[in-house]
Parts: C-alpha cells; structure tokens; sequence
C-alpha cells in the first residue's frame, strides 16, 4: 500500500479555502464601507438609517436570491424586474381595482412571477432558446403586460393605489418584531419586509445546500452535460429553476407594491442589473457551478448601503452608478486574480 | 477467464462522410481485461461508444449475458451494467466526490425533496475502502488530481454494480506510480468477475495489463489474440495493415537547402518537453505521433498562439521572440489549424474577405478606407491559383466543401506571404479526391520554395508527403527518420515510446545526434 499512500495523499487544492475567500472578502468589504460611511457623516451609522439601508435591501435581495439560482446554472435572467412590476400590477389589479381579499392578491401576484419563470425555462430547456435572449424577450414582453393592465382601470398608464386597503401597507412597513424587540431596543423598528428578505435567504440557502433541485442546480452549472451522462432530466430541472427565480421575483414584486402602496407599471427596467451585480459582488461564477445565497445577501448589502452612504454624503445620483458599476467590475476582476492564482 | 459475457458482432455505423464501423465485432469475458487497439480514427472509441448507449448502431447485434440487447442511451447502458470512462472526465467539479458519485439517484430523507448527504457519504466511503481508496468523499471533485478523479468516476461505475468495464485511454494523462495504482484496481475488479474494455495506444501497457487483445483498423475487425503470446511488433503490425497505399512520389531530403525556422529547448509544462528541430527551405517536414503527442501545441507555441516556459526559436537564423501570432505573421510564420471551423476561419464571411483576413494591411488605402478592388483581384487571383471551386468570391464560405475551405486557408495564408506554412491535420475531414489536390498544393508550394511543417496522424499521408518525419510522443520529440529510412511500423514504435519504458532505439538515437 506504500504507492497508493503516495498516490492519495497529494495536497489538497485551495477551492474550499478561496470560497471561503471571496465570501470573506466581500463582508470586510461590506465593514470597510460601513466603517468608512461613519466616519465621514455623522448620520449614516443611526438606527433610522440603518433601518433605511435594510429596508432598501428587501426588495433587490429577494431579487438577487431568485437571479443566483439561475446564474448557478450558468445561465442568466434579464426579466427579474419587470417580472416584478407586472407581478405588483397583478396584485394591484385584484386587491385594490376587483377588491379580493389581500391573500389571494398576494398569492396572484407570486404565482405571476412562477408562470413567466417557467415560460422562461421551457423556452430556454425544450426550445433551445440562449438564456440572455429568452429573458430579454421576457423581460420586455412582462414590461408590456404592466402597462396594459395599468390602463384598465382609467385608460391611460397610470399607477394602481392600495389608499383604501390600509393593511396591505403595513404587511411589508409594519414590524411584527417590534413588540419583541421593545425590550432591548425600543426605537429599533424593523420592517416586516427586512424580517421576509431573510426568511426568503434562509429558504433560499437550505434549498440549493438541501434539496435534490440545489443539487441539479450546481451540477447542471459545473457540466451540464456530464449531468446529462448521469441520467439527469436536465431540461426538467432547468426550467424547474428558472420557475423558482421567477417566483422570487413575484415575491418581489408583492414587496415593492406593499412598500410604495402602488403598483408602479413602468418601474422595474434596471432591477434585474442590481439583482445580477448583487450575485456577482457575492462571489457566484457566471460560468456557474459556484455560488452562495451568503454570498448574494452581502453582495446586496454593498451595494445598497454604498448608494445610501453616497446619498448621505451628497453624492449626486449621476455618480452613485458610477461608483456601484466600478464595484461590479472590481469584485469580478479580484475574483479572477485569485483564480489565476490559484 | 469466465464465461461469455458479451459478444459485438457485424456492427455498422456510418457518419456523414465516413464509414466508421464496417463490419466490426468484439467479445467479452467475464473477469478479463480485453485490450481494443487500432490507429487514431480505426472506429475504437465509435464501436465503444455504442456499447454503452451514446451512438446508435446502423446495423449488428449485440448479446449481453446470453440475450440479444439494444441499448438505447446512457442510462440504458448502466441499467444493465455497462460503464464507460470517458477520456475526458465527467465529473462535476464543484460537487463533493460522494455527490458526483451518486448524481441522478440520490437517497432522500423521508421528506422526499430533501437529500440525505449522510446516506451517499456513507455509502461512497464504503466504495472506496472496498476499492482501498484512501479518499474522503466530502472533498470537491476539484481539487483532486486527474489519477484521483478517474479513480471516483470508476467507484461510480461500480456502485451501478457493472459488469462491463470500459476504459478509454485511461493511462494518458496518469504518472507511472498513478498508473501502478489503476492496474492495482484494474486487476482487483478482474478477480471479482467485472469484465474490462482497455482502449489504449500505449502498446507496452497492453503486454502487462491485458489478457486478450483486439486489433482494429479503419473501421474493420482485424484479429484478436493473447496477449502473452503477441510480440508488440507483431500489433503494430496488425495495426498499420500490410495494404499497399499509393507509393510515395520520390522525395529526396533536401540537404544543400538553408535552415529557415530553428527550434531549440522548447517548452511548456508537461505539454512540450525539450522539443528541438529544423525546417529547411523549400521542405515538408512532417510530424507523426497519436493524438495528444503535444505536435498541435508545438505548433500553437511557435505560432505564439500559446505562452511558453523556455526555448529559443530562430527564423532564418535570427533569434525572435514571437509572443503573440501577430509577431508571428510578421515574421513569416503561417498556422492553419487543424480545426478550421473554429480557429482557421471565418465561415460566415465571404472567400474574398477570408483571404484577405491574414494581411488587412496590404489592402488599407491613405484614408484608411479598404481597397475593395484590390481585395477582390487578389482573391480572384487565389481561387484560380488554387482552383477554389466557388460560385464567386462573395460566396460565404460556410457553403464550401471542406477541401475548398481548406483551399481559402491557404490562400489567405499565402496573401499574407508567409514563408513558412504549419499544416495541422490538413487533410482531416477532407474526402479522396480533395485530398490529392492538397497534397499536390503543398508539394507545389514546397516546391516554390515555402516551407512546411505538416502535422497529421495519418501515417500514409506522413510518409507519402514528407522530407524528413519528426515522431512525437507525450511532448517529447522521440525521433526523427529521412523519408528512405521511414515505414510505418518505425513511426508507430516512436510514437508509442513513452519515456522510461523502452530502451533508445537506434534510429531515435541517431536522430537525438541530429537535432543537436
């Protein structure tokens, strides 16, 4: 047995460990921003701001949740945010315009976001239709579909209030912690979206570790057709995926219409390039394969709390894309410098 | 040796072009290690493949354990206890060696979408001790060596309780220990009664591994024999056939000739170790080896097309650095790829644009605007020269036969006048006829004076086209033969010769003295 001892014990390679790396990297990037922001306003680290950066997290990182799936595989979603606004236009259409009561409202508006998910897998699994193309056409076919619906209930595009449902507004801004909280932290008040953005990441994270379809997920994006070789329905579990980020995106969707009270038909264009830029901050390979749902959430909490702390600072809007688009293109390239590496 | 286990009889495949199985057959025992061999393209692998369910047989019959079988996928393939180990892994990197091992058949956790890691690690870890593997099966498929991971993709082909084994050139990437420990297992799986397909061009191997083995070529069954009684110069016999291919037009060496291109010391980690040689004016200097001998890396290294450790080349006697295949252009050094689809042209432009691709330059007017003119009266003046056959310039050349294609590769290399011009397979995926017109193109452009390195794993093409015959073998330059001494056989002992195993032969010795 001496070859074999020689032959099995060659030193492990540094994958584990750069994981690990690139998700550490981008938490101390996240304190040095936070660290930083303190020092130069005095505003920034209060509770009420902080509050304010987690609430404006909620919404991108249900998003970014829905889009890391997606991009595990090695595929890509472009139809997240508009998928999101006509899933808020859906919810808007039933609760506040046909006055269903707000369950089923919210339940039509994340099954909305399912269905185009899934009309994106069976396009992308069975028509063979590139992932880029198939949700750009997704993305602007969901566009569309919202302003439609928002002119009928006047005629022309308009946003759909909830003004006369009053509970469907405090579902996302009211706090059901803060009773608990009281205690130690009286002024600490948690919205309830904030509380759904890390329930969703805990679903999330135990879905892609956990379950078979986590499992597909990453073996699909490591080599899909080795995947194929091992008897894997891949064109199953592809679009099985795509219905998933689909859903989060309806999700979404429920969250944005709750927190502005209206559903916004021609917001939306742009969320799915935060969403994407929150995955890649967070360490997940485009080429898939590799990715964490640890990582997506840090990846959104960098970029919402840069573009709060530069609005804090003064920073005119013009320049907060500037900063976050140099982020993106820095996270990947260290991400490519330690790969080269190692 | 057990009972009958399987028998491959009269198997027919065709594909676009190519006849790739005439008539094949193959037997396989229970608890013996049965060696396939045959030539680069003699239908090894293709026959192999339909075997475990990935092609479908255009004709033949199969019998498996005493019943006649089709076996219709992959899938198919391992329910009934037939694995294949590919030459290039099939594991997902990013997955732990127990969930490669169990991928598509997970156990789940009463909750029926949950997996059960605990199950699968379990269960791998008494795969590998049962195959004295000392591995963890919670580490990635990453970060183990490519001996280690064909170790995994075997354990998996176990744990689908296999009969049938079929390994496709596993040795080619593995360390003499490595291999050591494969034949351990290899010969541990025969004692249990596994039957074993071993597709390698390591003839040597084949003596210490092998029971029986069988020979093909060109898609024909030839013989199979013992391997304890079959001498190595009797196989490569087998494999190179005694056919008597069209005689070599006479080629003498070219002596008097100036050295043009000089390659000293070149290497490139494992990929080309120590590679040194000459190319003369007015030459064909073809280079033989198997498949992954490292010749198409040399060639990518001189072109600057891939970065290189050390060595030093010398155009026409000076010292270059050619660093990228612009410097290599520049110095006169044209490639045409072996893949011509994806490296050697731009298939949905048209022939003029193709020729003028290489030397743009030429064509750029003071302002900077493209001499249409001139591109097209080049071009026109190519496609006759060559004789392209095309509707017209503007034709994409999508729409040519690949002998054309070939053809405006050549023109647009020749536009951009280079003097030296590195074939790679030129003649791959050629028909006949096209083929003897490139070959009479490159004795004609050798003749004008070019001069040519011709790489191709067609051995009559090697010895009816070139001067001088270098050998490759795993990186290593293991030989060089004028064109009177070269035969077939020669070059298949060279190109076999792995380091180590094989004692100089006479001729590898000569050449050594030769190069340096």
């Amino acid at each position: 047995m001496a070859t074999a001892e020689k032959v099995f014990s060659a030193p492990r390679q540094t994958i584990l460990r750069s994981n690990a790396a690139q998700k550490l990297l981008a938490f101390a990037a996240l304190i040095v921003i936070f660290v930083v922001f303190s020092f130069l306003s005095p505003f920034f680290a209060t509770t009420e701001n902080i509050v304010g950066i987690l609430l404006a997290t909620a919404v991108n990182g249900v998003l970014a949740l829905g889009v890391t799936f997606v991009i595990v595989t090695a595929g890509i979603d472009l139809s997240v945010g508009t998928v999101m606004t006509l899933s808020a236009v859906m919810t808007g259409l039933t609760v506040s315009l046909a006055g269903w009561p707000v369950p089923l409202g919210i339940l039509i508006g994340v099954l909305t976001g399912s269905v185009a998910g899934l009309i994106n897998g069976l396009i992308i699994s069975r028509m063979r239709v590139p992932p880029f193309i198939a949700t750009l056409g997704m993305m602007m076919v969901a566009r569309g579909l919202a302003l439609v619906l928002s002119t009928l209930e006047t005629g022309t595009i308009k946003p759909i209030y909830f003004n006369d449902v009053p509970l469907f507004r405090q579902l996302m801004m009211g706090s059901v912690l803060s009773p608990l909280l009281a205690p130690v932290a009286p002024d600490f008040n948690l919205p309830n979206a904030v509380l759904i953005l890390f329930v969703a990441a805990l679903v999330a994270a135990f879905v892609l570790a956990k379950t078979v379809l986590g499992r597909y997920t990453v073996a699909i994006g490591s080599n899909e057709e080795a995947t194929r070789l091992s008897g894997v329905g891949v064109a199953g579990w592809k679009t099985a995926v795509y219905a998933l980020g689909g859903t989060f995106s309806g999700l979404a969707g429920v969250m944005i219409a709750s927190r502005l009270n209206s559903a916004q038909p021609a917001l939306g264009v742009g969320y799915e390039l935060d969403a994407i830029a929150a995955v890649v901050i967070g360490g997940t390979s485009l080429s898939g394969g590799q990715g964490t749902i640890l990582g997506t959430i840090i990846g959104a909490f960098i970029i919402s709390t840069l573009t709060n702390g530069l609005r804090i600072m003064n920073v005119p809007q013009e320049w907060q894309f500037v900063v976050t688009g140099l982020i993106v293109i820095l996270a990947v390239y260290l991400d490519i410098l330690r790969r080269r590496r190692s | 040796m057990g009972d009958l286990l399987l028998k491959m009889a009269g198997i027919e495949k065709s594909f676009p072009g190519v006849h790739a199985l005439n008539q094949a057959q193959f037997e396989l025992r229970a608890g013996e290690v049965h060696a396939l061999v045959g030539e680069n393209g003699a239908g090894k692998s293709t026959l192999m493949k339909i075997l475990s369910g990935i092609y479908s047989k255009d004709a033949g019959s199969v019998r498996y354990q005493g019943k006649e079988v089709e076996i219709s996928s992959p899938r198919a393939a391992q329910h009934l206890g037939i694995s294949m180990i590919h030459q290039e892994l099939n594991l997902m990197n990013h997955l732990t060696l127990a969930q490669n091992v169990f991928v598509g058949r997970e156990p789940r956790q009463p909750l029926r979408f949950m997996l059960d890691e605990a199950k699968i690690n379990a269960q791998t870890q008494a795969l590998f001790d049962s195959m004295h593997l000392r591995l963890d099966p919670r580490t990635l498929a990453a970060e183990l060596t490519v001996a280690k991971q064909q170790m995994v993709e075997i354990a998996k082909a176990l744990s689908f309780n296999s009969q049938v084994l079929i390994m496709d050139e596993p040795t080619a990437a593995l360390t003499e220990s490595e291999i050591e420990e494969l034949f351990r297992i290899i010969r541990q799986l025969r004692s249990k009664g596994v039957g074993i397909v071993y597709i390698s061009h390591r003839l040597e191997e084949l003596k210490q591994i092998s029971d029986r083995i069988t020979v093909m070529r060109d898609g024909h069954y030839v013989d199979t024999v013992d391997a304890k009684k079959v001498t190595i110069d009797q196989i490569i016999g087998m494999m190179v056939g005694r056919a008597i291919y069209e005689s070599s037009p006479e080629v003498p060496e070219r002596p008097d000739q100036a050295v043009v291109l000089a390659v000293r010391g070149l290497n490139r980690g494992t990929a080309i170790r120590d590679v040194s040689f000459v190319l003369k004016k007015g030459e064909i200097l073809g280079f033989a080896g198997l498949m992954g001998a490292g010749r198409t890396e040399v060639a990518r290294a001189i072109f600057g097309a891939d970065p290189i450790d050390s060595g030093e080349i010398f155009v026409k006697g000076r010292r270059t650095a050619i660093q990228s295949p612009r410097d290599a252009v520049r110095h006169g050094i044209g490639y045409l790829s072996e893949d011509r689809k994806r490296y050697g042209l731009a298939v949905g432009l048209s022939v003029e644009a193709n020729i003028a691709l290489a030397s743009f330059e030429q064509f750029v007017g003071s302002l900077g605007v493209v001499d249409d003119s001139k591109v097209r009266s080049i071009a026109s003046r190519y496609v006759d020269l060559l004789s392209i056959k095309t509707p017209g310039i503007q034709q994409m050349v999508r729409n040519l036969s690949g002998g054309n294609q070939q053809k405006v590769v050549i023109g647009k290399w020749l536009t951009a006048d280079t003097e030296i011009l590195i074939f790679d397979e030129p003649t791959r995926g050629i028909d006949v006829g096209a083929k003897s017109e490139i070959y009479r193109l490159l004795n004609e452009l050798a003749h004008a004076g070019k001069s040519i390195i011709m790489i191709s794993s067609e051995l009559p093409e090697i010895l009816r086209m070139s001067h001088r015959i270098v050998v490759m073998c795993e990186g290593r330059i293991t030989g060089e033969l004028s064109a009177a001494e070269a035969t077939q056989e020669k070059i298949m002992r060279l190109a076999t010769q792995r380091s180590g195993m094989v004692a100089v032969t006479e001729n590898s010795f000569a050449a050594k003295a030769k190069v340096r």
